[in-house]
C-alpha cells in the first residue's frame, strides 16, 4: 500500500447481546470500507448484530499515568460499590 | 428440451465455482490484510453456492455425479458457465470490475430466482442472494474508490470494465434452455433484469465519475462449452489432485 489507510476501531454487539464490546480494529480507507473490512473480520457476517467503526484518532484515552488519581478513589472506598445487595433473579442483565 | 434443469442448475453452479476458484488466486497477495479477507470470503460465498447447484444438478441428472464429481471430473467443453467469471484477475482493479458487474447481474437473477417454481432452486438462490446482495455492494464500492481515487486507479479501473465489458451480453442471453424453463415458471428471463442492471451499473459509474461504458460486440459462448483460453489453465490446477487419485477419500 502506497498510501496508509488510518486505522479504524471495531465495535461489535452480538446477536443478542446488549452492548457493543471493542472487537479490534482495521485499517480502511474511510468509513463504509471499514465497516465492510469490520464484518468481514470480525463478524463472519452473524446475521443480526450491529457494528460500530471509529477512526483511531477519535478516540481520548486516559493517561496510564494518571492510573493512580484517575482510579484510586473507586478503590479504598468499598461503600462506593452497591455490592451489599441481594438482586433478585427478576432484575437482569446487571 | 430434455434436462433442461439440470443445465440450468449446471451453469449457475460452474459460473459461481470458477469465479470461486478465481478469487482464490488472490489469497495472501491482496492490496491489504483487511482486501484479502473480504475477497476469500466472497471466494468462499461462491463456493458454497456452487456446492449447492452442483449437487441439485447431479440429483436433477440422476446419474450418480456428486457435486464433486462434477467439479472435478469434467473437461473444458462440458463447462457451461460464462466468459466473464473465467477471466484472469488482472490487478485489483479488474478483478473489482468483474465482480461488480457479475455480482450486479447475480443478485438481480437470484431475487427473481428466489420465487422459482422448482423449490430447490428458489430456496438455493433465497440463501445465496443475501451473499451476493453484499459482494455487489462491496464490489460496487471499490468501482467507486477507485475510479474517483488517484489518476492511476481511474485508468485502472476503466481498464478493468473495458476487459469485462465485451462478457456482459453473455449474461443476458436466453437459449433453448433458459426459454423452456422460463415458459415453466423455473427459470428468470434474461431480458427482464436488463434495465435493473443497467441503472444500477449507470448509477456506480456515475458516483465514479467514469465514462458510460460503450457495448462493442457481445463475446458468448461459454453456455455451449466455447470457452475462452483461459478456462483450460483454471481447471488444469483446480482439478489436478482429484484428476491424479480418482479413487481419493477426502
Amino acid at each position: 500500500m502506497k498510501t496508509d489507510w488510518p486505522l479504524w476501531e471495531v465495535f461489535v454487539r452480538a446477536r443478542g447481546g446488549l452492548s457493543h464490546r471493542h472487537a479490534g480494529s482495521v485499517h480502511a480507507p474511510d468509513a463504509t470500507i471499514a465497516l465492510r473490512h469490520a464484518r468481514d473480520t470480525y463478524t463472519r457476517r452473524m446475521e443480526g448484530v450491529s457494528l460500530w467503526v471509529v477512526r483511531s484518532s477519535d478516540i481520548a484515552a486516559s493517561d496510564p499515568k494518571q492510573a493512580g488519581p484517575m482510579f484510586e478513589p473507586a478503590e479504598s472506598k468499598v461503600y462506593r460499590h452497591p455490592t451489599f445487595y441481594d438482586l433478585p433473579d427478576a432484575v437482569k442483565h446487571m | 428440451m430434455e434436462n433442461a434443469l439440470f443445465s440450468y442448475a449446471l451453469r449457475l453452479g460452474d459460473d459461481s465455482l470458477v469465479l470461486g476458484q478465481r478469487l482464490s488466486e488472490w489469497c495472501g497477495h491482496a492490496p491489504a490484510v483487511e482486501v484479502d479477507l473480504s475477497l476469500a470470503n466472497i471466494g468462499l460465498d461462491l463456493i458454497g453456492q456452487a456446492q449447492l447447484f452442483l449437487g441439485y444438478a447431479g440429483e436433477v441428472e440422476g446419474k450418480g455425479r456428486s457435486d464433486d464429481r462434477l467439479a472435478f471430473h469434467r473437461d473444458v467443453m462440458a463447462w457451461t458457465n460464462c466468459l466473464m467469471v473465467e477471466q484472469p484477475n488482472g490487478d485489483f482493479a479488474r478483478t473489482m470490475a468483474r465482480q461488480f458487474l457479475f455480482s450486479t447481474w447475480q443478485k438481480a437473477l437470484f431475487d427473481g430466482l428466489a420465487a422459482s417454481k422448482d423449490a430447490r432452486l428458489a430456496e438455493i438462490a433465497a440463501k445465496a442472494v443475501k451473499e451476493v446482495t453484499y459482494h455487489a455492494e462491496l464490489a460496487g464500492d471499490w468501482v467507486i474508490r477507485l475510479g474517483d481515487g488517484t489518476e492511476e486507479s481511474r485508468r485502472r479501473m476503466i481498464d478493468g470494465l473495458d476487459w469485462h465489458w465485451r462478457f456482459v451480453e453473455e449474461l443476458f442471453q436466453a437459449d433453448a434452455v433458459v426459454e423452456t424453463l422460463v415458459a415453466e415458471g423455473v427459470a428468470v428471463d434474461p431480458a427482464g433484469l436488463r434495465p435493473g442492471f443497467d441503472a444500477r451499473v449507470a448509477a456506480v459509474l456515475a458516483e465514479a465519475g467514469l465514462p458510460e461504458m460503450q457495448l462493442p460486440r457481445g463475446v458468448v459462448g461459454g453456455r455451449k462449452g466455447h470457452h475462452s483460453e483461459h478456462l483450460g489453465h483454471i481447471l488444469a490446477v483446480m482439478q489436478h489432485i482429484p484428476r491424479t487419485y480418482p479413487d481419493a477419500v477426502w
